[in-house]
């Protein structure tokens, strides 16, 4: 158990990278047995990923240095800095990396089914697994190159898998938007990393924080990592390319790459935070995600109401509800310099932010999946050609009806837990910024209910009596990510206390933070 | 492990589940004292409206794009001022990121 506990975080890394180049291979014994192999080997990491969470939440920090002799020995003998790879899994990276892993674990599962008979399937969980390792490698890294690396991994594979069934034309091109912006994203990144590099001869996180003298060319390098991951998460004005990519993913893929944004939004917080965090007035930075998260939550919604693709309504309301999350977040960030405003709200605001990331990554995933199993059945993503779906799909307008009240905040679901906390704290930092919040929950709440209306209620269609409910794998998918919003709805209390109160005291802990590396430091 | 504090208000699950399960209860209670004639399948389950004939089943379904008409009517001009940047066009998101990367190079050099 202690040999598992001290390596889980490299193992949780390496084990999906093994299972994305070993799928062609097994592939070639049989379906079933890579499908059985893959979910072994998932099921496998989950256990690591829980064992590792116990750690991290009993024992504080957990460091991995890959290639010393100890892996806890972050600086090496007669050096004054880090310079191996290394990871390091704090309350936030664990909490992401427990995020991810939910959604991955349902995605493959409803993967199962949605797959057979199609072709390219070996090459499907290839760039599946590799997307998985490009999200928890840049969750758990504690070097700014390797968070580029981890950055181009899951980018590559993610544009891989929205182009995936090239029969469609959109596929490509949603594919080829996702490669593009995610390109130019990674580039930005990597210029921003060799400014830093260039000054301060380093690449460690912690090490740079440390070192960190906030002059002009820290600014320009903090603007392009920051604009490039908002970029990346979908932020109003840079959402554009979000709707497209996401409405012609295939099921299972929509979730992970929405996840993958969420991947992007924890890079903002690490850099925002920790990397230059501490004595720097972040009071303007925090302003610029407070706005971007407001222009995200209302235009958005706003954009999402309109539309008649179920799944481009529902990437809209995916950069809808980030703005939540970067409003929460930000606010945090704003008052970061200030302990009395952070004890009486910042705090509580960033936990209804990162509270809302779990919330929304398991309800709106399974939203996507439920959009994903009428295409499956019907064959169409127009919503004026759907009606009387509820008649014959009874488990997936079940499952439509609990994700969509969740999203639209309404109480007991989690989605309401969240909101309550960001609305109260808000207002207590900018009151129209809390009103703009619940408005925007109201324009979800409508949206909802049009889509619930058109796609599953009213008379049962003729062209439409013949279709039946999804395989027993999809609703097992998408039953996951149920289980999970039904728990997290009664016991919110427990959820904040145990996963996300940490993941925020992390963020907060820049000097833990750099001392869990430094500190070693002779 | 239900209940969510803040330090200003409080959120328990629980006691929301306890008054929907009272409020379910009473309108079941409502339901079963209401009228027990009704016949499945006979003439009191068909459509009527006003003694209109019944249009076909695909045309009594009111389509996606008729929802809300009204709101969309009213911002007209707020949807087609939205409409106008989402062009497709990637060369067009890349100059939306070069031009939000500037203001914000400019912002974060002028106010710290």
């Amino acid at each position: 158990m202690e040999f598992l506990t001290v390596h889980s975080p490299i193992l949780i890394v390496a084990i999906p990278l093994l299972a994305a180049f070993i799928a062609p291979l097994i592939s070639r014994i049989g379906n079933k047995f890579r499908d059985t192999v893959n979910v072994a080997l998932l099921g496998f990491v989950t256990l690591l990923i829980a064992i590792l969470a116990i750690d991290v939440y009993t024992n504080g920090t957990r460091i991995y240095t890959l290639g010393a002799a100890v892996p806890e020995m972050a600086i090496p003998e007669n050096y004054m800095v880090p310079i191996r790879i290394m990871f390091q899994v704090d309350g936030i990276s664990m909490f992401m990396g427990l995020t991810t892993t939910v959604v991955m674990l349902a995605a493959l599962v409803y993967s199962l089914n949605f797959l057979k008979g199609q072709t390219g399937q070996d090459r499907f969980y290839s760039l599946l697994m590799l997307l998985y390792v490009g999200m928890i490698g840049l969750e758990f890294t504690g070097d700014m190159f390797n968070l580029f690396v981890f950055l181009e991994i899951l980018s590559i594979a993610g544009a891989g898998l929205a182009a995936y069934r090239t029969n469609l034309a959109d596929a490509v091109e949603g594919g080829f938007k996702y490669i593009v912006i995610s390109a130019v994203s990674a580039l930005l990144v990597l210029f921003a990393i060799g400014i830093l590099y260039g000054q301060y001869n380093l690449l460690s996180i912690a090490a740079l924080a440390q070192n960190m003298q906030f002059n002009t060319l820290d600014m320009i390098a903090l603007a392009m990592l920051a604009i490039a991951f908002v970029m990346k998460l979908a932020g109003v004005p840079l959402h554009m390319w979000a709707p497209d990519t996401y409405a012609v993913a295939p099921a299972g893929i929509t979730p992970m790459i929405y996840t993958s944004s969420a991947a992007s939004m924890y890079a903002l917080y690490r850099v925002t935070f920790t990397l230059y965090g501490g004595h720097f007035d972040t009071t303007a930075i925090g302003w610029i995600v407070i706005i971007l998260g407001v222009l995200s939550m209302f235009i958005g919604v706003m954009m999402a109401i309109h539309q008649t693709d179920i799944k481009r309504l529902m990437a809209y309301h995916a950069i809808s509800q980030s703005g939540y999350m970067l409003l929460g977040v930000g606010v945090g960030l704003a008052v970061l310099n200030d302990p009395a405003a952070l004890a009486n709200y910042g705090r509580d605001a960033m936990n209804g932010g990162i509270f809302h990331i779990i919330n929304n990554a398991l309800y709106k995933g399974m939203l996507f999946l439920t959009a994903e199993a009428i295409f499956f059945r019907i064959g169409t993503r127009d919503l004026n050609k759907m009606g009387g779906l509820g008649h014959n799909m009874k488990w997936t307008t079940i499952f439509f009806i609990i994700g969509a009240l969740a999203i639209s905040g309404i109480p007991p679901f989690n989605g309401f837990a969240s909101k309550l906390l960001i609305y109260e704290s808000v207002f207590r930092f900018n009151p129209l910024l809390s009103v703009i919040a619940m408005f925007v929950s109201l324009v979800t709440l409508a949206s909802f209910t049009k889509v619930f209306y058109s796609a599953f209620t009213g008379p049962e269609m003729p062209a439409y009596k013949e279709v039946r409910e999804v395989p027993r794998s999809m609703l097992i998918g998408m039953g996951i990510m149920v289980a999970c919003i039904i728990f997290f709805s009664i016991f919110p209390g427990l959820v904040v206390d145990t996963i996300v109160a940490p993941a925020t005291d992390a963020l907060i802990d820049q000097a833990g933070y750099i001392n869990g590396v430094m500190g070693a430091a002779p | 492990m239900s209940v969510v504090t803040y330090g200003y208000a409080v959120w328990s699950p629980i006691i929301w589940l306890v008054v929907l399960l009272v409020i379910a209860a009473i309108a079941l209670y409502v339901r079963s004292r209401g009228q027990k004639r009704y016949k499945k399948g006979t003439a009191q389950t068909d459509v009527f409206i006003s003694g209109i004939k019944v249009p076909p089943t695909e045309q009594r379904h009111v389509p996606a794009h008729n929802i809300y008409w009204g709101f969309f009517e009213a911002l007209k001009g707020f949807y087609s001022a939205m409409m106008r940047p989402h062009t497709g066009i990637l060369n067009d998101y890349m100059l939306w990121l070069v031009a939000v990367m500037a203001i914000t190079v400019l912002v974060l050099i002028i106010v710290i």
